[in-house]
């Protein structure tokens, strides 16, 4: 790899400061750094050894935690095509091309996007590129639809980049979750490609199976508030001879249902969970308090069900939505969450609390999750500002004893 | 009232190189050196002395002109020949060519009951001329402590739970009555307790355990458990307008010395370790000791680092260079100073991390060593992860938001945040596992001075 480093060091010298591509320092800089850990030693005074683990380490373990999430989400676009159009006999390869075909430019989009979008600010505002984005151009193709316009893709990762994060200074200011403001622009600028019927890949040419409404469990679910039908039996039915029982409780868990890309599987959402929770990268605080506030509040709901969407089973709403992608990939964001180890414990808790009351209460959005965490991103600084007042209370009444 | 305290968070950073438990006598050092900037706060360094002077030991060499009673005295006899400066003439060392015998400028003399009747005055008097009074340092703020101040207590750490740390048995061996000498005389000095601090995980040695007029704390935990400022946060914090004083066992066997027999004694047993020395072990040497004699044909190879003092609070200095004034550890570290493809990402059993995103299986192998050298591994960023300081931190305080305060210059959020209670050392920890690579201790020394002369 010796020749590697020596090409690298060649070019070098242009990007330098006088160099003649002095301004693309910093992209120079990214590549660098990516193929080669650098060689800075520390300072003469402070700490002489520094840990193992930097910035890169941390977003890549974000990442391998979600390929379950990609993986499975790949084969899930192609199974539920198969699925609308009636061959559910298509064979593994089959349903994987299909997958692939769909999700990987979608991915690329992101990435590319993104990364121009990053690299543009790191050359006008000369500062070094952060890896945060390597995490949101792998969360933003996993919280959209399988048959999303790629040009949407696009224009949404570039509003997010620029207005929810570099506006803010970059990686670490940033006030909202970044994939999550480019889902929210996508749903409130183009609403008819990111709600309704858009959660299965049909495709050209295809006509989707009779019986076949695209409805999603949360529809399904909204629509009980005015027909009156038990929200579990609703559930059950739907899929009746084309593809019986997709929306049982354990189907819904593995994520063999019509959602967005990543979104569908609890399962891989758990293993994800304890890639971070194991790594210490994800908060676990967070993770249990939005399922407590979710169980919670849907316990509260079924109590006081005045009709049959509140009386749905709580540990329903794990399992469909995004509830459980949220929680884990994105309600953990270190950056927008609450920053004290209290603070996360509210922050999580009101998120679950609020995802389900979106969901119950307000048919227009039926998901809660991701207005939730945003809604919270905005609140977790209120939160913090508390509990470090609490902090500097107990200070000043010690002083007082 | 004895307390015993039990901290769970921490981390012990476990380096290769250990110093092997026996002194060895080697032939002096040529050179000693005087190091102001060992200290904080010395403002307006005045030499008393010029090149070509001859000093004993205890001969006053420097002042500092905004705190003229301390006198800094020569660590040992003979000619000062360099006064070694830096950018804009900064003062860096006063070296001194030592001579084969030390001479000692001669001070009073007391017995262990003439201590008993002595008075502050007296007591302060002799300790500022005498050149042991730079031992005390005052929190807040960690600088040389205000001869005219009464700290509510002092705090005597008598453990150093740092990497690489000497043993405290082993390098105050036999030196018994003075530390007892020395505690009596710091009990004339504050109105309140002296507070002793030993490792409640380890044996105590008996310097400590049997020692009178204090009162003896035991501190359980890993790193930086044996740091004063997190015993002190347990015992007895400081709170706005309070001073306390905080001294090294090293400093108080000084002053014991000083009383008991008269003299400046800067001799003391210093360890050389780090995973680059061949025969990591002690040495008997006297405080500034040039550490060229321990180190010749000592190395296992030629690209290292040198630093006076531990890994993580410690300065970098050069093959020539002198320890500092405070400092009993020479580290030595393998300079970082190389590019390694894919360094960020490739799995390794080599590196050491606090978290388990590096070194998933690490926590099997809790007694492996590691030889870490000086890369930062990693480029500097803005905060991003949370929560992680805090695990480090075994206080009642919010680092990120007090480093951030001290960013943002914010007098009132500093103070009610903590930075009282605080030094650097306190926070090195949280320097070293940052993912986001800042310099942490420098951030602090600068709240710290932002609060001082504000």
């Amino acid at each position: 790899m010796k020749f590697l480093r020596e090409a690298l060091d060649k070019v070098k010298p242009h990007f330098e400061k006088g160099g003649k591509w002095e301004k693309f320092y910093y992209i120079y800089e990214a590549h660098d750094t990516l193929l080669f850990a650098p060689n800075h030693t520390t300072n003469s005074k402070g700490v002489q050894i520094r840990d193992a683990m930097d910035m890169k380490r941390l977003m890549m373990t974000v990442i391998i935690a979600m390929i379950p999430c990609l993986l499975f989400g790949i084969y899930n676009v192609g199974y539920q095509h198969f699925l609308a159009i009636g061959q559910p006999d298509a064979g593994f390869g089959d349903i994987v091309l299909i997958g692939l075909i769909q999700v990987i430019p979608i991915l690329v989009v992101s990435y590319a996007v993104g990364l121009g979008t990053e690299f543009t600010f790191s050359v006008i505002r000369q500062h070094p590129i952060n890896e945060g984005f390597l995490v949101t151009g792998m969360l933003i193709p996993l919280v959209m639809p399988p048959d999303i316009p790629l040009w949407q893709v696009a224009l949404a990762t570039i509003f997010a980049v620029i207005i929810a994060k570099e506006a803010f200074g970059g990686t670490g200011m940033n006030i909202l979750n970044v994939a999550l403001t480019a889902r929210a622009f996508l749903y409130f600028a183009y609403p008819s490609q990111i709600s309704g019927d858009v959660w299965t890949y049909i495709g050209e040419g295809n006509k989707a199976i009779q019986g076949f409404t695209g409805a999603t469990p949360l529809a399904i679910g909204a629509e009980t508030v005015e027909n009156g039908k038990n929200v579990v039996a609703s559930l059950s039915a739907y899929g009746n001879g084309w593809a019986d029982g997709i929306y049982e409780f354990s189907n819904m868990f593995f994520g063999f249902m019509p959602g967005s890309i990543g979104e569908t599987s609890t399962l891989m959402c758990l293993i994800g969970a304890l890639i971070l929770i194991f790594t210490g990268v994800g908060s676990w605080k967070i993770m249990v308090s939005v399922i407590a506030g979710a169980l919670g509040a849907g316990f509260l709901l079924n109590g006081l069900a005045v009709n049959e969407f509140m009386a749905m089973p709580a540990h329903y709403h794990l399992v469909i939505g995004g509830l459980a992608f949220g929680t884990v990939y994105m309600a953990t964001d270190p950056v927008t969450a609450s920053q004290t180890e209290t603070g996360k414990w509210i922050y999580g808790l009101l998120i679950g609390i609020l995802t389900v009351v979106i969901r119950v209460f307000n048919p227009a959005y039926p998901e809660g999750i991701m207005l939730a965490i945003l809604f919270m991103n905005v609140f977790a600084p209120l939160i913090d500002h508390y509990v470090v007042i609490a902090n500097k209370k107990r200070r000043l009444q010690r002083a007082t004893v | 009232m004895s307390k015993f305290i039990k901290l769970k968070k921490g981390f012990d950073i476990n380096l290769a190189g250990k110093a092997e438990k026996k002194i060895v006598e080697v032939e002096q050092p040529e050179t000693f050196a005087y190091k102001p900037s060992s200290f904080h706060g010395i403002l307006r360094p005045k030499l008393k002395v010029k090149e070509g002077d001859t000093v004993k030991a205890g001969t006053p060499i420097l002042f500092d002109k905004k705190n003229d009673k301390v006198q800094h005295v020569a660590p040992v006899s003979g000619e000062v020949v360099e006064i070694r400066r830096g950018e804009k003439r900064k003062l860096l060392e006063i070296v001194i060519l030592a001579d084969k015998t030390i001479e000692y400028e001669t001070f009073d003399k007391y017995t262990v009951s003439d201590i008993n009747g002595l008075s502050r005055e007296n007591i302060v008097n002799q300790m500022l001329g005498g050149g042991v009074w730079p031992n005390l340092v005052q929190r807040p703020f960690g600088v040389i402590a205000d001869p005219s101040e009464t700290p509510k207590a002092i705090f005597i750490s008598a453990f150093d739970s740092h990497p690489l740390a000497p043993e405290y048995d082993l390098i105050f061996k036999g030196q018994d009555q003075y530390f007892q000498a020395g505690i009596d005389i710091l009990k004339k000095l504050t109105p309140g307790a002296v507070h002793v601090n030993v490792n409640a995980d380890a044996e105590v040695s008996p310097m400590f355990a049997h020692a009178k007029n204090i009162e003896l704390n035991k501190f359980s935990g890993p790193h930086p458990a044996g740091n004063v400022g997190v015993q002190i946060h347990h015992l007895d914090p400081i709170n706005k307008g309070d001073i306390v004083w905080t001294v090294n066992p090293f400093g108080v066997i000084q002053i014991g010395k000083l009383f008991l027999e008269g003299k400046y004694d800067a001799s003391r047993i210093i360890a050389v370790a780090g995973s680059e020395v061949t025969k990591p072990q002690y040495y008997k040497t006297y405080t500034g000791a040039s550490i060229k004699k321990f180190i010749e044909g000592n190395l296992n190879s030629d690209h290292v680092r040198f630093v006076s003092g531990n890994a993580l609070t410690g300065h970098k200095i050069n093959a020539d260079g002198h320890l500092g004034y405070f400092d009993s550890l020479l580290t030595v570290l393998p300079e970082g100073d190389k590019y390694e493809l894919f360094g960020w990402i490739k799995p390794t059993t080599q590196k050491l991390s606090f978290q388990r995103a590096f070194g998933l299986f690490s926590f099997m192998f809790p007694n492996k060593e590691y030889a870490l050298d000086t890369n930062v591994k990693g480029e500097p960023r803005a905060f991003v992860q949370t929560g992680i300081f805090e695990k480090v931190t075994p206080m009642d305080i919010l680092p990120t938001y007090l480093l951030k305060a001290i960013l943002a210059e914010d007098y009132d959020d500093m103070e009610a945040l903590g930075i009282y209670e605080i030094i650097e050392e306190d926070l090195a920890l949280c320097e070293f596992i940052d993912v986001s690579k800042h310099d942490i201790q420098d951030i602090v020394r600068e709240g710290l001075d932002l609060m001082r002369y504000s």
